[in-house]
């Protein structure tokens, strides 16, 4: 059966869920195997196999970790000549589109980004103009290279012992221009990942300031909630940049997005038109996100929102 | 210092975006304008010439006739003259044939006198692909740093901070390089009256394929990697229900999330 590669996005070798979503999808267009750069291999080696990787390549350098991007698409590079497989699927992140980008002009091949699924024959579906559009489009040159949203499948194990085998690069001088010269880790807020959660409770310029979000947060903590921002309480500095949903930020397309005290700019939208539930608490009944809620309450968000969290505990007895 | 930047003319995002017949973004239906994404592009670049003193910036943009419009409302924020590559041949380029005629103006702008810098935007807002500057870097063989929140040129190296999910980092580069930078790294400049009139003046050359030495069979629609099989309008959300808060707003809420199973 076809080979079909998907790298793995981890943090020392924890790999991420959407890792485990394109290895559900890679699995409708053939054999999956999991490309693996940097170091960490032994912690992940498990969960690719428990959902189907039959092999892992592995490209433990520490020129993938030194350098920007390139040096990682040039590792990926190397294991495509190596396996020659029939398509090359990669998380939609700010990394992962660039990694797929430079490995279409190194391979020749066609690139489709932003799939949110991905069909046995390849064709993905993408949604464009702030989610407005839905657009079916296949790669017809060259290796399918295709980077898909978090949440674009469900994962579905299907166990599997990996073959490991380890792949040497020697890297060229392009690779390794852009110097990392300095990491400041993020902080772990302990909630879900943004971009993964089933629900967002987001909070905008209504919040009135940083304080403002501990209201936020309380709703999204009884619900088991991820935050999210706009750009306008992300801008002001209220929530950290990570957090903002939008054209500019993560989109996101959880079962359930509220938002409060957020009006529904386009470029807002962008990031969570496609929700499967939406609801707005806003204290103008113009605001544009009614148009697009399931529910809304016109009013004052620091009214709703805590009686909603008491309600919730109380329900929750 | 010599800077390129890279601006794309793109439909209003405001605009109702749609596609065109032949599936290609349509670009008769709604105005066109510079990228909004792209104007954080020219204003990182002024200031990096502001900061050094002295300097040169010339725009850079693929597009139909329509696109000089974008260039002009770069020249009217600052810079100094403007390259415009227009072939009725492009229409329906995919990325990679964008890079590759952008990678060829880029060498022959480099002919007149070499650049230090090319700045992109983050994405554009059309396509939001982001993959244009990541392909010009490995077509050129440059540096490529990405996503740059803030931005600094200094002692022949160019510094950028980028604002990932799990970390922040810095990153470093020896010139010439390539910076994409995002909408983080501050608000553009509004043209003044002065800056709009002397626009007007400013140089703007425009090249076709042939200029680039370019085949125009490896361009265009037919010449794309990959095809759009199917382009369909979502039905727009439908409002819901909306209640007014009258003290039980909160708990009304609670009652729509209890049906929907989410608590
Ligand atoms: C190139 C570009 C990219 C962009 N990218 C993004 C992006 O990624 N994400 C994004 O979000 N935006 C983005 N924007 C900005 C976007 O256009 C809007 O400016 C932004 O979304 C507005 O944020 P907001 O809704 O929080 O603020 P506002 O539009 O000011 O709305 C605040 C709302 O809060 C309500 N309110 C105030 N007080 C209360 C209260 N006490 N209770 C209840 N409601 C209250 C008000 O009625 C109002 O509707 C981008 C813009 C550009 C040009
Ligand atoms: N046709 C074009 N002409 C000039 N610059 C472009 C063009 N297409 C893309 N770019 C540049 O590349 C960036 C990213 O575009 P994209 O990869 O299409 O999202 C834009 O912000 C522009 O700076």
């Amino acid at each position: 059966m076809a080979e079909v590669l998907v790298l793995v996005d981890h943090a020392e070798g924890a790999v991420k869920k959407p890792t485990t979503e394109l290895l559900t999808i890679a699995r409708r267009l053939g054999e999956p195997s999991a490309v693996f750069l940097g170091k960490g291999i032994d912690n992940a080696v498990a969960t690719l196999g428990r959902f189907g990787a039959a092999k892992v390549y592995v490209v433990d350098a520490p020129e993938v970790d030194e350098f920007l991007v390139a040096a990682k698409a040039e590792a990926l590079a190397a294991v495509v000549a190596q396996a020659s497989p029939s398509a090359v699927l990669v998380t939609s992140s700010a990394e992962g589109k660039e990694i797929a980008a430079r490995l279409a002009v190194k391979t020749g091949s066609g690139i489709i980004t932003d799939a949110v699924d991905v069909a046995a024959d390849g064709t993905a579906t993408q949604s464009v103009f702030a989610g407005s559009w839905s657009v079916q489009a296949k790669v017809t040159t060259g290796t399918p290279i295709i980077t898909v949203k978090p949440n674009a499948a469900a994962p579905e194990p299907a166990e599997a012992t990996p073959a490991v085998e380890n792949v040497a690069v020697g890297f060229s001088d392009a690779a390794k221009a852009a110097r990392i010269t300095e990491v400041a880790p993020r902080a772990k807020s302990g909630r879900p990942e943004l971009t993964e959660a089933a629900i967002v409770v987001s909070g905008g310029r209504g919040v009135g300031g940083p304080e403002g979000f501990a209201t936020v947060e309380a709703l999204a903590d009884a619900l088991g909630a991820a935050v999210g921002a706009s750009r306008a309480a992300t801008d002001a500095g209220w929530y950290p940049h990570a957090f903002q949903v939008g054209q500019t930020g993560k989109t996101v397309s959880p079962q359930l997005y509220i938002a409060n005290g957020i009006s529904g700019a386009i470029q807002h939208r962008a990031g969570m038109q496609t929700s499967k539930t939406i609801v707005a608490v806003n204290k103008d009944s113009e605001a544009p996100i009614f148009e697009l809620a399931d529910f809304g309450v016109v009013g004052d968000l620091f009214k709703v929102v805590p009686q909603l969290t008491d309600e919730i505990a109380r329900r929750k007895g | 210092m010599k800077i390129v930047v890279l601006v794309k003319h793109v439909p209003d995002a405001a605009g109702d975006r749609g596609f065109a017949a032949d599936r290609t973004t349509d670009r008769a239906a709604v105005d066109g304008r510079l990228s909004e994404l792209d104007e954080y592009a020219v204003e990182q670049s002024l200031q990096v010439i502001e900061k050094a003193g002295d300097g040169e910036i010339v725009y850079l943009t693929m597009g139909p006739e329509a696109a000089g419009e974008a260039l002009r409302k770069a020249l009217s924020m600052g810079g100094d003259a403007a390259y415009h590559v227009v072939d009725d041949a492009l229409h329906g380029s995919d990325a990679l044939a964008t890079s590759l005629v952008l990678a060829k103006a880029l060498d022959k702008i480099a002919a007149d006198g070499a650049y230090d810098l090319v700045v992109t935007g983050m994405a554009s807002t059309d396509g939001t692909m982001s993959v244009v500057p990541a392909m010009l870097s490995e077509r050129l063989g440059l540096p490529g740093l990405t996503f740059a929140a803030q931005l600094s040129v200094e002692g022949g190296a160019v510094t950028i901070r980028r604002d990932g999910d799990d970390a922040s980092t810095t990153v470093t580069a020896p010139l010439p390089a390539l910076v994409s930078v995002t909408d983080q790294t501050g608000e553009a400049r509004y043209p003044s009256f002065k800056g709009i009139m002397a626009a007007k003046k400013k140089p703007v050359t425009t090249w076709t394929l042939a200029d680039l030495g370019i085949d125009p069979a490896s361009v265009g629609l037919s010449a794309a990697w990959s095809v759009v099989e199917d382009a369909s309008k979502r039905p727009p959300r439908q409002a819901g229900t909306v209640v007014t808060d009258e003290g039980d707003g909160g708990v009304k809420l609670a009652e729509f999330l209890a049906a929907g199973k989410f608590i």
